[in-house]
């Protein structure tokens, strides 16, 4: 018994009143937990009862306390018949079960209903006595930590990233069964709501297994989606990235980064490899006859042939083991050998996080995605997930060769999605090949200064862009100069990925929000022939989505993409595909050429005319463009814009399909002749609706800008006001029209005039930033467009923002340095699986001193050229970065916990309802983040049968939508937080019937509840605590400076 | 292409000023949205008519889901679903419970029932204020009315605490429930000079003086406890009142009285003579005036009264201000010297509000 569950049921106010009689309610509060049901008394007459209940103790095993959420059930007491349900809340007790996080939950949550949405408030008090692990075999995994935010959370230092963890777990849809057809909506609702959160509840345990089994302690860039598979079922996956964190909360956190000269040994790595897929072992499982397997990626993928092959065979060192570069080569090689041996234990080197400490990355070789269309059937035996399971590991086995082809071995900013529609289904996963940095395979605490001394000679912010692949065996034509910022390594001239921009990174000028929008007709079809559709459709549309990102792009005068998210919705009758990123422009990477458009029948006089035309209009964007976000890169002699068409080349679907290899980097097809000049024929009408679309783009106001990464390239000077926000909008498409082009309209006006108008509805902010632009298309019916938006709106000071270009560049520096101050040991565990565990004799600083000595540029200053002093390092490393966890948890939580306490108390104390912060970033500019909370995972359903009465659809979604946000402040208040960060709006499905006059949303969220203190707090509060002042704020250090 | 469902959910809730503005004006979305154009709005922000449309319409929406919470403005500030900064908080009250002047002398002192709805539409026609606008502000009366009318305490008071309204407007509607609850008649065409400015002053020098809660803090009387304390006129004071007719109804007395008066004022008033003519017409006037407030009905009319019976006789002489206070000072004290009279207590309760509220009439 190893838990014990306390509630508390206070009081209640703002009842609904629920006796028309004497407009009262009597109301009482069942409290559920598992299968144990306890009551208040009823409390008569009254629309703010007190009941002040005892304390209702649940013994419960940990196992449950992960799965089962606690269950408050509000209720009108009827003397003569059935007591009427006034509400419901659910709490997840998961933040009490790991020390560092909240200790109480305590507060006012809203009473929500499926059918009448919020109806008061009930103030509930909820702990948890935990006696400490008893059976080291048990199923929970208490107390590992998860977090949304792809980055290594703020107040923590990662010691050990282990890497991916994956898990999936399936059941019936409650709105599928047999017992919906005789239940009230109301029943099936919150079946289908405790249902869900029960199985996030087991994922979460049972990925939490997996970590404890790696040795792990936390999970980052945590991501669980939900798949209504409709009459199949219900699935839940989530994947993450296993980690080691220590809390840096105490001074004693941050001294020995540099001079800590011995450690106990408490902990060995666990040579054991997490193998998460036991179960998904072989592609060649008797199950899979039973689905109908699509495969598009083989068909389109140049690299098929050769990903087939990786797949089977253990890895070769490298793909290209010849001379890459200058002295780089043997290193290149080396290092690949290094990485590729650790990862290679591995099933998946994959990483969720986006954003990474200087240094972690040592090359992007470019985006890697997979796409597959599956035929959903029903799921037999919900224990043995098989089918889905396997499906995954198809695709991420494909994103794995993709990522090798690329001359990389591990993927970061990795992410999976689907989109289904009746029994098809569309499985894609994409993420940025990259090659790591040994160097964090064996970086212990003592090298910490040494490795930061040595990064002041690196040029910085380069390093990244250049080619991990090799030059004479590239994966895809890809026209490469030398780096403009070191000149000594090669870089490819435009650059995809789908992280955030490194810090480190040196931009020129400002950044902005890129999108590509696609929609493509497809005839109604069933099952398999669906599928085929689908599939053949896929290509087409990835191409032609790459073609225009890189179209826009060299229209905005940028040569790099980061944050990179490609959606590819699948409704009856057509697919949808729509891009967004964040365009900057990279020191290191060539000046982009300008788009030179070419018409196939060049004898025509005003047609010649009217291309001049248009290739004006296009020069002068690009001028513009480059005038607006302040791209004045220092001149270049090879710069030209505009230089002659190499030739003309027809542009023909033969072309298009050859270059489908794109699911990589598709960028370079067009341009491969001649880098300056990129072509675009319009010699059909498609091609000139290309053009058209790309000259519609307007650029948002002035005084706005936007990106969907975390911060905007060039702007770094926040204020503290944020606004999130979500937005909506639902079109309905008249049936005459559907042909392509009026549909690619349809959809590029929808979201243009969405940006319109939120850039009207924030202008009170201006100026300000719209950042982490988050769209997700889906479609809902035949006819209907439904396009989601969440974002953040920061304002900035004016003043500072216009001497951008000179002191971004100290600002990053600055930044990369606070970061490192942070983050100094982070070594990647990559290959804990061959390590011997006797201890090797130190030899790193021999090595780093050899290698500074010896005039190797700092480049290549982790890469080592001897194999074996790397791997006894790498024994030391991990060894050492263990034993950190251990002592420095031991001290610092007590000290810190206090602090947190006392700093958390100013905020609400002010106030009747406490500000709640929401930002799908993973900071809030001007603040702290002094402490997380846990991790908030919520699942409603609102449904309505008297939809004109409330407003109609924009009514009832806007109503919706407001008592989700209400919903997610109240328990974050509840846990002691003011903010939620990393907030996410995973699914919005929006379902109406307006002849029986019912609509149907169902909302999935997530973020990580935090507590932050605001930096002029903070100075006051570190005044008086000397002990908390030591750790310079690194969104702080961003923003004051 | 059409718009099925367009929608903006801030964690903050936006508020736009203008927009709340022409929605409490009670214009629909387009007109709110013409309006809009015409203010030049579109040029400032280079938005187009869709965006301002889609904007109006979020707004309206938002102002429509905290309606229902305006309605009871405490719950405003303890609700979950809308994140409003207090002081925002506090504009959307405040504006949602400001009225206009020309519809609250339309209403005021007629009984807030079903029938004034009725009557709405022409007075909507009439003021030129919407009829939805009318409906907000005939409404806001009534809760306030509603909720305060059976409560003990000051009414200002309890006004504030169950609205959260600034002192200034919690003052203006205790006048209005007070003139509500006692039916004074204000709409006649004769009152018609006097804002609601000149009857709130009265409703307070009345709440002040001439009700249960004037009397003392704690009446011993148990029954008393059941009455209102601010809205109600204390009976026992209006029918102590007829004492007071033996002012004029004893002629010794009110020659008396005018002699006191008029020896005062000799060589101090600008229309001495004129005073001295009319003083027994205007003292029957203002005695009358008290002794006829033990009837509902003439409780109505007292302002009716005062202005024919006082103030347009000074007027059509042409009495200064000043005059007519020099006046009303020495006519109220004079009667301390009257051994006779033994009501002196009765006399001022009664005098000094009602040449308070005299004074204030008093204009054109």
């Amino acid at each position: 018994m190893p838990g014990k569950l306390k509630v508390k049921i206070v009081a209640g106010r703002h009842l609904p009143v629920m006796d028309r009689a004497s407009d009262l309610t009597d109301a009482f509060v069942e409290v559920k937990f598992g299968n144990t049901t306890f009551k208040t008394d009823v409390y008569l007459k009254s629309l703010n009862p007190q009941w002040n209940s005892e304390w209702f103790k649940f013994e419960v095993d940990d196992e449950d306390l992960q799965d089962e959420p606690l269950q408050i059930t509000v209720l009108d007491h009827d003397t003569y018949s059935a007591n009427d349900a006034i509400g419901k809340v659910y709490i997840d007790i998961d933040p009490l079960l790991y020390s560092e996080a909240a200790t109480v939950i305590s507060g006012w949550f809203p009473i929500y209903d499926t059918i009448h949405g919020i109806r008061g408030e009930i103030n509930v008090v909820v702990k948890v006595d935990l006696f400490n692990d008893l059976n080291r075999f048990r199923q929970s995994s208490c107390g590992v930590k998860f977090f949304c935010t792809t980055s290594i959370p703020k107040c923590y230092r990662a010691i050990i990233i282990h890497g991916f963890v994956e898990e999936l777990v399936v059941n019936e849809d409650p709105e599928y069964q047999w017992i919906d057809r005789i239940r009230t909506p109301r029943a099936s609702n919150e079946a289908r709501q405790r249902l869900i959160s029960l199985m996030s509840g087991e994922l979460q345990r049972k990925i939490g297994l997996k970590v404890l089994e790696m040795r792990g302690n936390a999970v980052v860039g945590y991501l669980q989606c939900f798949d209504l598979e409709g009459e199949s079922g219900l699935v839940v996956r989530a994947i993450g990235t296993a980690c080691t964190l220590d809390k840096l909360s105490s001074p004693a956190a941050f001294l020995p980064a540099c001079n800590s000269p011995s450690k106990e040994m408490k902990e060995i790595p666990f040579n054991e490899d997490p193998n998460p897929n036991t179960h998904s072992s072989g592609p060649s499982t008797p199950l899979k006859n039973q689905t109908y397997s699509f495969s598009p990626s083989k068909s389109y993928s140049r690299q098929s042939s050769s990903s087939d092959t990786d797949l089977s065979l253990t890895p070769k060192t490298g793909m290209g083991s010849g001379s890459a570069g200058k002295e780089g080569g043997p290193f290149k090689a080396l290092l690949r050998q290094q990485t590729q041996s650790a990862l290679e234990q591995r099933e998946f080197p994959f990483f969720t996080l986006t954003a990474f400490p200087p240094g972690f990355l040592v090359h992007v070789g470019g985006v890697v995605s997979a796409r597959s269309v599956k035929l959903l059937d029903r799921i037999h035996n919900p224990d043995e997930p098989e089918t889905r399971d396997a499906w995954w590991a198809e695709i991420r086995q494909e994103i794995k060769s993709h990522a090798k082809a690329l001359g990389c071995h591990a993927v970061v900013g990795y992410s999976e999605s689907t989109s289904i529609c009746e029994e098809v289904c569309i499985l894609s996963a994409s993420g940025t090949a990259a090659v790591l940095n040994p160097r964090f395979l064996q970086d212990g605490s003592v090298e910490g200064c040494l490795e930061q001394r040595l990064e002041e000679n690196l040029p910085v912010g380069c390093g990244f862009c250049h080619i991990p692949y090799d030059e004479l065996n590239m994966p895809f034509p890809a026209h490469l100069t030398y780096c403009y910022n070191c000149r000594k390594q090669k870089v490819p001239d435009v650059l995809f990925t789908t992280i955030d921009l490194p810090t480190d990174a040196t931009v020129i000028g400002k950044g902005c929000l890129i999108q590509a929008r696609l929609c493509r007709l497809k005839k109604k079809a069933q099952a398999e022939a669906n599928a085929t559709a689908i599939s053949n459709l896929l290509p087409f549309m990835e191409y032609e989505v790459h073609t225009q990102l890189m179209n826009k792009l060299k229209l905005k005068g940028m040569n790099a993409l980061f944050g990179l998210r490609i959606q590819i919705t699948v409704g009856e009758n057509m697919l949808m595909g729509l891009a967004s990123a964040t365009g900057v422009y990279l020191a290191a990477l060539p000046t982009p050429g300008g788009i030179q458009i070419a018409g196939k029948t060049p004898n025509d006089g005003s047609y010649e005319q009217h291309i001049s035309h248009m290739q004006k209009k296009i020069n002068d964007t690009i001028a513009k463009n480059k005038e607006l976000y302040e791209i004045n890169p220092p001149e270049i002699s090879e710069e030209i814009i505009g230089s002659p068409i190499p030739e003309p080349r027809q542009r023909s679907r033969l072309l298009r399909s050859q270059s489908e290899s794109s699911d990589e980097v598709t960028e370079l097809d067009l341009s491969h002749g001649k880098k300056d000049a990129f072509v675009l024929e319009i010699d059909d009408t498609d091609a000139m609706e290309d053009v058209h679309s790309l000259l519609t783009d307007v650029p948002p106001p002035s005084g706005f800008y936007s990106c969907n990464t975390e911060i905007m390239p060039g702007i770094n000077n926040w204020t503290s006001e944020i606004q999130m926000f979500t937005s909506v909008r639902v079109i309905r498409l008249s049936s005459l029209n559907l042909t392509n082009q009026a549909l690619n309209k349809n959809f590029n006006d929808l979201c243009e005039n969405l940006l319109k108008s939120l850039y009207f509805k924030l202008r009170s902010m201006i100026p300000c930033c719209l950042c982490h632009v988050n769209f997700t298309v889906s479609l809902p019916e035949d006819e209907l467009i439904q396009v989601t938006v969440t974002a953040v709106a920061i304002t900035f000071d004016k003043n500072q923002a216009l001497q951008t270009t000179k002191t971004h560049v100290e600002k990053s520096l600055q930044r990369a340095s606070t970061d490192n101050e942070e983050l100094l040991q982070f070594p990647l565990e990559l290959c804990s699986d061959s390590l011997p565990s006797h201890p090797f004799p130190p030899a790193k600083e021999h090595l780093e001193s050899a290698s500074s000595n010896s005039g190797i540029p700092a480049a290549q200053r982790d890469r080592c050229s001897n194999w074996i002093e790397l791997i006894k390092l790498k024994a030391q490393t991990i060894r050492r970065g263990s034993i950190k966890t251990t002592v420095t948890v031991e001290k610092a939580s007590p000290m810190g916990e206090g602090n947190f306490r006392n700093r958390s108390a100013p905020p609400c104390a002010n106030s009747t309802v406490g500000v709640v912060k929401m930002t799908p970033l993973s900071f809030i500019p001007g603040a702290k983040i002094t402490k997380y909370l846990g991790i908030i995972n919520m699942f409603f359903i609102r449904e309505t049968t008297s939809l004109r009465e409330e407003g109609g659809v924009s009514g009832f979604l806007h109503a919706f939508i407001a008592e989700v946000f209400a919903m997610v402040r109240a328990h974050v208040a509840a846990l002691g937080g003011n903010a939620v960060v990393s907030y996410i709006m995973k699914q919005c499905v929006f379902m109406e019937n307006p002849n029986k006059n019912q609509a149907q949303c169902l909302i999935n969220v997530s973020g990580d509840a935090v507590v932050f203190v605001r930096e002029s707090e903070l100075e006051v509060v570190s005044a008086q605590q000397p002990t908390a002042n030591c750790q310079p704020s690194c969104t702080g250090g961003e923003v004051t400076t | 292409m059409t718009s099925e469902l367009d929608i903006f959910v801030g964690n903050t809730t936006l508020i736009d000023e203008d927009v709340y503005r022409l929605w409490l004006d009670g214009y629909s979305v387009s007109d709110a949205v013409s309006l809009r154009v015409r203010s030049g709005i579109l040029e400032q922000t280079g938005a187009t008519a869709a965006v301002l449309q889609s904007d109006t319409m979020d707004h309206y929406r938002t102002f429509h889901m905290l309606e229902r919470l305006l309605h009871a403005p405490p719950k405003l500030l303890h609700q979950l679903i809308f994140q409003i900064p207090p002081s925002r908080q506090a504009l959307l009250i405040e504006r949602y419970y400001a009225f206009d002047e020309a519809f609250v002398r339309e209403v005021l002192g007629k009984k807030l029932s079903k029938g004034t709805k009725k009557d709405l539409d022409d007075i909507s026609t009439k003021t030129g204020i919407t009829l939805k606008s009318c409906r907000r502000q005939f409404d806001n009366f009534k809760r306030v009315f509603k909720v305060v009318e059976e409560m003990r305490g000051s009414l200002v008071d309890n006004i504030q605490q169950h609205f959260l309204l600034s002192d200034r407007l919690a003052r203006d509607y205790a006048a209005i429930v007070f003139f509500a609850n006692n039916r004074f008649e204000t709409g006649k065409k004769k009152l018609q000079y006097l804002s609601l400015g000149d009857f709130a002053f009265c409703a307070e020098l009345m709440i002040q003086n001439w009700t249960l809660g004037a009397v003392g803090e704690a009446p011993t009387d148990p029954d008393s406890q059941v009455d209102d304390m601010d809205v109600d006129l204390d009976k026992e004071f209006l029918q102590d009142l007829k004492e007071l007719k033996m002012l004029v109804a004893d002629k010794d007395l009110l020659d008396l009285h005018k002699s006191l008066v008029c020896t005062a004022l000799r060589g101090k008033l600008g229309v001495f003579s004129e005073m001295e003519a009319n003083f027994k017409n205007l003292s029957r006037g203002l005695v009358n005036v008290a002794a006829k407030l033990t009837h509902n009905k003439d409780v109505r009319d007292l302002f009716v009264d005062l202005v024919e019976k006082f103030v347009e006789p000074c007027r059509s002489d042409h009495w200064p201000l000043n005059d007519v206070r020099l006046f009303l000072n020495q006519y109220s004290a004079s009667v301390h010297s009257l051994d006779g009279f033994r009501h002196q207590a009765l006399w001022d309760r009664y005098m000094g509000t009602l040449r308070g509220c005299l004074l204030r009439l008093y204009h054109d």
